[in-house]
Parts: C-alpha cells; structure tokens; sequence
C-alpha cells in the first residue's frame, strides 16, 4: 500500500516525492547524501512513476516518459528522412505500375522500398500512429508534469529546511548579530528588482519570472493545437487537394463544390523566352537550356449553377468572373482556390479527311470527324456522301482479331468508313486507322486521305481549399508565444533564512546562473551579509 | 483517523484512474477517427441498400428525358454501362429479353452510358440489333459520381417507393435479370 508521507512541517506529500513540497526537507533517503539536489519538477512525485497497476496506468506511464517521447520522434524523423529518398508513389510517372516502377528504376533498394511500404510513408497507418504517439506522449508528459509542478511552487514555505538550502547551488552563510537594518535594505532592493518578496518569522522568500516555467506548456499546447489541425484534414470538407482537368472549350464541375461551380477552360498558354525579344540576360540560359518557361497560364470562365438542379440535367449557369490563372496566381473563390499545377499540349481532339479517288487523287471534298462526338454522315454533294459505321475512339485488335476499343479518350482512333459515290452507288467501305488503312471487301476505287488533325490543349489545375489552415495558424503562435515565456524570462528565487545567529542565504533559477548571481550580489552589496557561493562552480575549480 | 486517510486515499486513487481513461479514451478515439478518415478517404461515396436512390434526368437517344423520380410507383432496373465493356454488351441482349416481359408488370430498365460518344452508342445498339428500352449518355459523368460507379457494369435495383433493394456489379445471366426485375415488381 503506497502511502502519502507527512513531513516534519506538517506537509502532506504524494509518494515518490523527493523533498518537500512545502519546507523542502529531504525526503527520499537515497538523496540525502547528495550535495546538491535535483530542482527538476521541483522534486515532485510524477504521477506515473508511483502507480503502476492497471493497464490504464501502464499505458498511461509509458506515455508519460519523456524517454519513450525522445525515441518516438527519433524513430519518425528517421522514418521521415527515408521517405524522401526515393519519390512517393504520387510522384511517379504514370509508366507502369508501383511495384515494377521502383525495382526497374532503382534496383533492389528500390523493391524493398516499395515491398516496406516506403513508397506511400505519409499516409502508412504506422507512420500516423507514430505521428499520433507523438501527440499522445506530448499531452501525457505534459499533464503528469505540470500538475505536480503547479501543485509544488504553490504550496512552497517561505521557511525552508535547511537541508533543503544547504544543498542549493548558491548558498552562503554570514554572521548575523548587527543585521537587522540591512535586512530592511534587502528587502526594499529586492522589491525594486521586482521580486515577489514574502516574509515568515523574519525569514524571506523572493520570488520572480515564475510564470516561465510554464512556457513548455504552453509550447506544447500550441503543438497539440497544430496536431488538432492536422488531424481536421481528415474531416470532409475541411481539406480538398484534388486535380482537374479541363480541355479548351470544355465545361466541367468544379470537384467537391456539391455542384455549385463550373470552369470553362477558353485557352492554356505556354510562353517561352525569346532570345531576340527578350531581355538579353537569359540569352545564356536559353543557350544552356534550349528552352525556358516563362509562363504557364489558363484563361478561365468560372460559373455558378442557378437554381436547383438533379444530377444529369443540364444546369443553368450564371458567369462569375473571368480569370487568367497563372503560376502563383490562382482563381480564389469561396474557399476555394484553383492553381495552375499541369498541362497537356496538343491532344487530339479532331481529324480531317479528304474522300479522293485513288489513281487520279482527285478530291470530292473532306469530312472533319469530332474524336468526342462526331457525326455520322457528312453529304458532300454531287452525290458524294461518307457515312462513319463504327468508331473506335482507343482502337486495338482484341484476341480473335476483331477491333475493339479500349476506352473512350481518342488515344487512337480508327473509323470504318463507308463511302458513297455516284459510281459506286452501294458504297465502298474502308478501315481507316493512324498509318493504316484496310479494305475488307477488296481493292476501293475511292479512299478516305488523311489530311490533318487539330488539337487542344488541356490544363490541370489543382482544385485546393483549407480551412484548418487557421488552427495550424494559431498553433504556431501560442507554441512561439511558449518558446519567448521560456526564453526570455526565468524563474529566480532567493531564499533568506535566519539559523541562530547566522543569515543563510540561497539561491536558484531555471536558467541563466550568472543573472540571478549578478542581481543577488547587487541585492546584498553593503549589507554586511555575504554573497552566496556558487557550489557546482567550486567544486569544478577543486 | 487513519482510515478516513486511507478512504481519502483511496478516492483520489479511483478519481486518478477515471481521469486517465477518460483521457486515454479521447485520445484513441481522436486518432482511430483519423485512421478510419484517412484510409477512407479514397474511397468514393455509394449508394447504399435501402436508401433513396439519387434523382437524375437524362437525355435518351430519342431526345426525351427521363427523370428518375418520375418512375415512382415503378421498379427500375439502372444499369451503367459503356460501349468498349464486353460484359455489358453481353449482358443487353438479356436485359432487353427480360424488358418485355416486365414492362407491362411496372419495372423499367435505365441504362446510363457512361459518357461515349452518341455515335458509339448508336452503333452498338445497332449492333445489338436494337434495344427496346431507353438508353441515356451521362455525358460530364454527374450521375456516375452520384452513384459511386466505378467498376461496369453495375446494376442497382430501385422499388416502387424509390429505394434501393440490390447492387451488383458485373455480368449478370438472364436467369438473374429476372430475378432482379421480379423483386422490384410493385
């Protein structure tokens, strides 16, 4: 049965406390041939050291260890490093698939990489719950220290033990007899130097900058904070990162805007410099290079859909703005924002061809075919007409030799083509494919010449809005707003205790020896009463 | 005395152990969300049995429109399918067998393609010889995302009252055809 230990004060203190709270008497046997004592937590019982029976109080120690803390964000930086070795599976060229990507381009290292799940870190539940240890740790130590650390500088005697001060890293002792006048002194110096001063039986507790000690608190609630944040992303609607594609004339809904927005892409350029226009300080780099960027951009129409509409129908919609995107300079709107982030240049999107007659080459006019919607019969006059019989917009042979096609985007599109001529009133009919041309029903007097295509270009932009962005914001703040409260202030106390008839004066602080050794011999000047001797310091010089 | 402390004591122990669990509680169940969240993430929304199934209007070949709810007191039979899947071509012929003999019955058969061009969907109804029931181009793919289509063809049962009873993705026989179709009769 663990017990609470009362002092000689009359203190009550938790187990596992180390001096006390209150008087500061020595209370752990093993610390009492120390010569100086540990002020760390203020010598108060963490928690987690003291009750270890259930499972809730084992997992709650072993979140409680600043070790298990320390080695927890070893372990992730680590891991955070080799994830940056070779590119994440988001990164890889579309060539062929994961598995084969990293082994074909980096050897074995590269397949166990990928067999060990490097390839996708980020997101890998074992490096979230790392990431999640984190915070936990974080809250745990956080709470099992600051509690009792509270607890103790609030509960602190102005009279300490002597035991306690003996073993401070200063502390001196004067003789005492003609004093009382200089104590006065003392007393007003030290409020001047704003110390908090408290008095008990003409003994003295100057006190200031306590509220320091809280700064890694606060720190590490800004970081929680930041965690908070981090984890909303998870929460719909709060975090979109998503890509759209959009092809010049086309209309298309903006993702995750309930089908709200609509984009029309009008045109997607691509500027280069110029060596002759352009200003001759890039000439070098055009010459190293060949060619350099200078701009990217997508002239946009963005729309909203009026009234209410079901999936399918076709929306009323209403122009918002137009917007030339550029790099760094997306289209904001709501919360939203659309930045310019990829392009595809000259995709096909139409083919022209020319009904001619074999031998003679002699054209009865061309048919232009919309790879995304085209026309079934084009009447060319004079009696000249082509019918399009099949389409095959992603053209291959399937096994037993019969075209097929393997999508609907015009990767590579085949047509048969039934021609229609005042000659031939039945019509001919010809398999026309990119270089390819087949006549299933024998040699044609007539041919569909190819005579050009007409491409589009399309921009990928990068449909983006945060609303976490703020929390992590904030975090930031209060963890600096942490980091000054325990940097730029410490937290000094000067303990002035009379034994007998001697003056026993001792001294500490958190940080910053010299300061608080500075501002005591001040404190003391003319006083009769002997500044205190730094302790650590004599024993190096010994 | 000295039991009144070790009571004292022993309620700070029990109110010690409460507030750890409840911390710990809020902590798992804080990253378990994120977990599930983020390994859910990718997936798309579907339509789940039993609730209602999401309004659309669409266009047919023949220019008429077709609004789902206005087939309410009616079973539907929603097939999505595109013109380069092979089973979906395979499974027409049935679909449009078993469309004859449920119509009179009140079940109606759908079938959304997933945005060919309207002259590939011709062809491959002429192909087919013909297809009696209304076919509908979902063009910018509205009602796919709606639906949560992604593997074709799929196939959702919807009743009188609007609600999905059955989903299926892939080829479906004949035989099966009409079993879906007789659980959808009103």
């Amino acid at each position: 049965m663990l017990k609470n230990v009362k002092c000689e004060c009359g203190h009550v203190n938790p187990h596992g406390t180390i001096f006390c709270e209150s008087c500061g008497k020595i209370l752990e046997e093993s610390e009492k041939d120390k010569k100086l004592i540990d002020m760390r937590y203020e010598g108060s019982a963490r928690r987690s050291q003291t009750y270890n029976k259930t499972i809730i109080d084992k997992i709650w120690n072993f979140f409680s260890s600043v070790k298990v803390g320390v080695w927890l964000i070893v372990v992730t930086l680590v891991a955070s490093a080799i994830g940056t070795i070779f590119p994440q599976e988001m990164y890889i060229p579309p060539l062929m698939p994961a598995s084969e990507y990293y082994e074909d381009q980096y050897g074995f290292f590269g397949k166990l990489y990928y067999q060990l799940g490097f390839h996708n870190l980020y997101s890998s539940w074992w490096y979230l719950i790392l990431i999640a240890s984190i915070g936990v740790s974080l809250i745990i130590c956080s709470l099992d220290r600051v509690v009792p650390l509270y607890r103790a500088l609030k509960v602190q005697r102005v009279t300490r033990h002597e035991g306690f001060l003996q073993r401070q890293r200063l502390f001196g002792v004067s003789q005492g007899d003609k004093l009382e006048d200089s104590y006065e002194k003392v007393k007003e110096k030290l409020k001047a130097k704003r110390y908090h001063v408290r008095e008990e039986d003409g003994n003295i507790l100057a006190e200031k900058g306590r509220f320091s000690r809280w700064g890694p608190y606060v720190n590490h609630v800004g970081l929680i904070i930041f965690l908070i944040g981090g984890m909303l992303r998870f929460v719909p609607g709060m975090y979109v990162d998503k890509v759209l594609w959009v092809r010049e004339g086309e209309t298309k809904v903006i993702p995750e805007t309930d089908g709200e927005y609509y984009l029309k892409s009008n045109r997607f350029i691509l500027e280069v410099y110029d060596k002759d226009k352009d200003n001759e300080v890039f000439g070098d780099a055009i010459d190293r290079a060949g060619m350099v960027a200078k701009n990217y951009q997508s002239n946009v129409t963005l729309y909203k859909k009026k009234g209410d509409t079901v999936p399918g129908e076709k929306p009323e919609l209403e122009k918002v703005k137009d917007f030339p995107i550029r790099v760094n300079e997306p289209l904001k709107f709501e919360n939203f924002a659309l930045y310019q982030s990829t392009y595809k240049l000259d995709e096909l999107n139409k083919m022209t061809f020319a009904l001619s007659e074999k031998q003679t080459n002699q054209e009865f006019g061309t048919v232009t075919v919309d790879l995304y919607d085209p026309k079934e019969k084009f009447d060319l006059g004079n009696g000249y007409s082509v019918e399009i019989v099949s389409y095959f917009p992603d053209f291959e042979f399937d096994e037993n030799g019969e075209p097929v096609t393997k999508s609907r985007i015009p990767n590579n599109p085949a047509f048969v083509f039934k021609m229609n001529t005042p000659d031939k009133p039945d019509g001919e009919v010809s398999f026309v494919a990119i270089k390819q041309t087949i006549e299933p029903f024998g040699d044609n007097t007539y041919k569909m010449a190819f005579k050009g295509i007409e491409t589009k270009n399309v921009s990928g932009l990068t449909v983006r809005k945060d609303l976490t962005l703020w929390i992590i914001a904030l975090g930031g703040l209060v963890f600096m707003i942490g980091v000054i409260q325990g940097a730029y202030w410490n937290h000094r106390r000067i303990w002035i205790r009379r034994v007998n008839n001697e003056v026993w004066v001792a001294g500490h602080t958190n940080k910053n020896w010299h300061g608080l050794k500075r501002e005591i011999g001040g404190v003391l000047e003319g006083t009769g009463i002997n500044e205190p001797v730094d302790q650590v310091q004599e024993k190096q010089e010994k | 005395m000295l039991q009144i402390k070790e009571k004292g004591n022993n309620n700070m122990k029990k109110k010690r152990l409460v507030m750890r669990t409840v911390i710990l509680t809020v902590l798992i169940a804080a990253v378990a969300y994120t977990l599930y969240a983020n390994f859910t993430k990718d997936d798309v929304k579907k339509v789940a049995v039993g609730e209602t199934a999401p309004d659309f209007a669409l266009v047919d070949m023949n220019g008429e429109q077709h609004r789902l709810s206005d087939y309410k007191g009616q079973g539907v039979f929603l097939n999505f399918w595109g013109t380069w899947c092979k089973p979906c071509e395979k499974e027409m012929p049935y679909m449009d067998n078993q469309y004859q003999q449920f119509k009179d019955e009140g079940v109606q058969v759908l079938a959304v393609n997933v945005g060919d061009s309207e002259l590939a969907v011709n062809k491959f109804a002429d192909r087919l010889g013909g297809l009696s029931f209304p076919i509908v181009i979902d063009k910018d793919g509205q009602v796919q995302t709606a639906y949560g289509i992604n593997p074709l063809p799929a196939t959702f049962m919807i009743d009188k009252d609007g609600k999905v009873v059955k989903y299926h993705t892939g080829q479906l026989t004949e035989e099966m055809i009409k079993d879906l179709m007789e659980s959808v009769k009103p």
